[in-house]
């Protein structure tokens, strides 16, 4: 995440020189200051700990990293990792769609309502997110006793890990989403109705081409959040090894047991993840300013 | 490139998710143990599961078993247990943990009754993990009131291991004052005023003393301190055994209402008993536990130094009882802590 959020100020100036000639009226010594004091900040927030990890994660050599990453429980956490980012990314992406959908072009009773519900995760601490999974699911919980008579696995268990993950990463394909859909307006929705076209083929062939940069750009942040999540998937867990462990908790885990090399190879593979996230982000940007 | 982009991301959690459903549908017909464990157990249970499969491997050729573990604070895993984690065994720091699992009627109350020794297959004391060359003199509970002295311990409210050594150091307190509760508490309240920081396990104490390099002396189980030892090195830390220190049992038990719906009875009774044989004692006591065959104490008798033990049940009554008056909300240790 926060290696994602550095990438808007970069791709910015790009986008100005292609527009407009660059005008300054700082004398250039400003100018310098402020762009070395920039890079002295990022270098050391975001920049030095990541060259750490990757030190660390080689610190006892090529042999003890690769034997981290395909430790079976290392393995199973990274399988666990992609299945449930492949299944949150996927559910999101539906329901985001859909709601920024409902809420961007159409009028109806408790639309702000819905919106502040759907802002609701990023205000939520993830731990509490876990906690209210395990309050609904768990044994002793609301529907707990139901679904232990009948033998089904929520909490504990992979639905309740993409359960809590699904939570915390719904906001980030709808806010992505709204403001350009509200941006749009109907117009285009409206004349291709009017000349004939019916409402799903209007969806599929007006609204959703409109924003289909937009959308893929909100699921891959929706993607990076999913893989990392830690604190309500750590509570919702059960800290089962090799079965219930995701990349993150499988990272403290071995950190706990003094395994720090190999605890910096599994997170340094998650680094890697986010920095390819990054890279597609970059791409897709640029495709967004060309589209406008 | 958009709609095959879509049906990339489409198709993948599905298949993905089918390739789930079929290889745990291929586990389902195999045995499957789990056992619900605290933090510092970690390296004794994957010797000892190893070593179980091994025996059980020559009578059971055909099948697999699979013994999966799960390691938290004390605490937090006998909550995860009632909230529906379904242990078939659990091996926990403290009896009132596996209490607190009884009492929501996950197994029998007089669970602790069923296996040999309190069911608690070894033991552990507390001692002092130090700085190399024990900088600061530290030799008994005395050194650790000292102004200056900075001591690590978990919390006792979340800390199954912190609790224990909360209790030692009261019960060393108690005797030496002639059994004066208000001494022992001013004892223990001059302790836990040079605690820097409560974390909430026994490891993340570990790693606050032993890598962040915080505190004179670590209060830890004896089995903990050694790993610490041995892991990051003998030329950084020594271990100080106290001359009066209390008896730790952390004990294990068989969840009834597991066990009896997933069918797994014999096999986890039978994992529990490998405990107390022989063979289990050994990797016990490899692992730094305290053995209880006495043959095997023999054996590693030079291993743990010799001092003067007390247990919890002599100095204070039971694990309900201690839990009671030290423990719970507004108890002592609230009133310690918060003045």
């Amino acid at each position: 995440m926060s290696v994602a959020e550095i990438a808007p100020p970069a791709t910015a100036p790009a986008r100005v020189i292609r527009q407009a000639p660059p005008v300054h009226t700082e004398p250039p010594a400003v100018r310098i200051a402020i762009i070395t004091v920039a890079l002295v900040f990022l270098g050391l927030v975001i920049g030095l700990p990541l060259v750490s990890v990757f030190v660390q994660a080689f610190a006892k050599g090529w042999q003890t990293y690769v034997a981290a990453l395909v430790d079976p429980d290392a393995l199973a956490a990274i399988r666990l990792t992609l299945i449930v980012a492949a299944i949150s990314v996927g559910l999101n992406l539906v329901f985001g769609l859909v709601a920024s959908w409902a809420i961007a072009k159409f009028e109806f009773t408790g639309k702000s309502f819905l919106i502040t519900l759907i802002d609701l995760p990023f205000s939520v601490s993830p731990v509490v997110a876990g906690l209210v999974f395990v309050l609904l699911f768990g044994s002793q919980g609301l529907i707990g006793p139901f679904l232990q008579a009948n033998d089904i696995k929520i909490v504990f268990a992979l639905p309740g890990i993409v359960l809590a993950t699904v939570f915390v990463t719904f906001p980030f394909v709808a806010r992505e989403l709204i403001p350009l859909m509200q941006e749009q307006g109907t117009s285009e929705e409206e004349a291709a109705i009017s000349l004939g076209a019916s409402g799903l083929s209007t969806f599929f062939r007006v609204t959703l081409p409109n924003v289909k940069w937009a959308l893929l750009y909100g699921v891959l942040l929706c993607n990076a959040r999913a893989m990392g999540e830690f604190g309500a998937v750590s509570v919702v867990s059960g800290h089962i090894r090799g079965l219930t462990n995701t990349m993150p908790l499988q990272i403290e885990i071995l950190y706990n047991e003094y395994q720090f090399a190999a605890s910096f190879a599994v997170a340094s593979l998650l680094a890697l993840l986010a920095l390819v996230t990054l890279c597609a982000k970059t791409i897709l940007e640029k495709r967004l300013t060309r589209e406008h | 490139m958009f709609r095959r982009l879509a049906k990339a991301l489409l198709a993948a959690p599905l298949a993905l998710s089918l390739s789930g459903v079929v290889s745990q549908s291929a586990h389902a017909a195999d045995t499957t143990l789990l056992n619900v464990s605290y933090d510092p157990t970690r390296e004794l249970y994957s010797d000892l599961n190893k070593s179980f499969i091994a025996g059980w491997k020559k009578d059971h050729p055909a099948d697999t078993l699979t013994i999966r573990q799960s390691h938290g604070g004390s605490g937090a895993q006998a909550r995860t247990v009632i909230d529906g984690l379904e242990a078939d065994v659990v091996t926990l720091a403290l009896a009132y943990d596996i209490d607190a699992i009884a009492a929501r009627g996950l197994l029998a109350t007089d669970w602790q009754k069923r296996l040999p020794d309190n069911s608690s297959p070894y033991t552990s004391t507390i001692v002092f993990l130090v700085r190399k060359g024990n900088p600061k003199g530290i030799k008994d509970w005395d050194d650790l009131v000292k102004p200056g002295i900075k001591v690590i311990t978990p919390n006792p409210k979340t800390s199954g291991g912190a609790r224990w050594n909360f209790l030692a150091a009261w019960g060393y307190a108690l005797k030496q004052n002639g059994g004066s509760e208000e001494k022992a508490q001013d004892f223990v309240k001059a302790l836990f005023k040079n605690v820097p920081v409560l974390d909430t396990g026994a490891r993340g104490s570990t790693i606050t003393f032993v890598e962040r390099g915080l505190g004179d002396v670590l209060i830890a189980w004896e089995n903990e301190a050694y790993l610490s030892v041995n892991e990051l090195g003998p030329d950084k830390f020594d271990i100080v055994t106290p001359p009066y220190t209390i008896l730790a049992e952390p004990p294990v038990a068989v969840v009834d209402k597991v066990v009896d719906k997933k069918g797994t009875r014999a096999i986890a009774e039978a994992y529990l008993k490998y405990l107390y044989t022989p063979e289990g004692q050994e990797i016990a006591a490899r692992n730094y536990y305290r053995p209880r065959l006495a043959a095997v104490a023999e054996k590693y008798k030079d291993k743990f130094a010799k001092t003067q033990i007390f247990t919890i049940d002599d100095v204070f009554g039971g694990w309900a009882k201690a839990q009671k008056t030290f423990f719970a909300d507004g108890g002592i240790f609230d009133k310690i802590y918060s003045n």
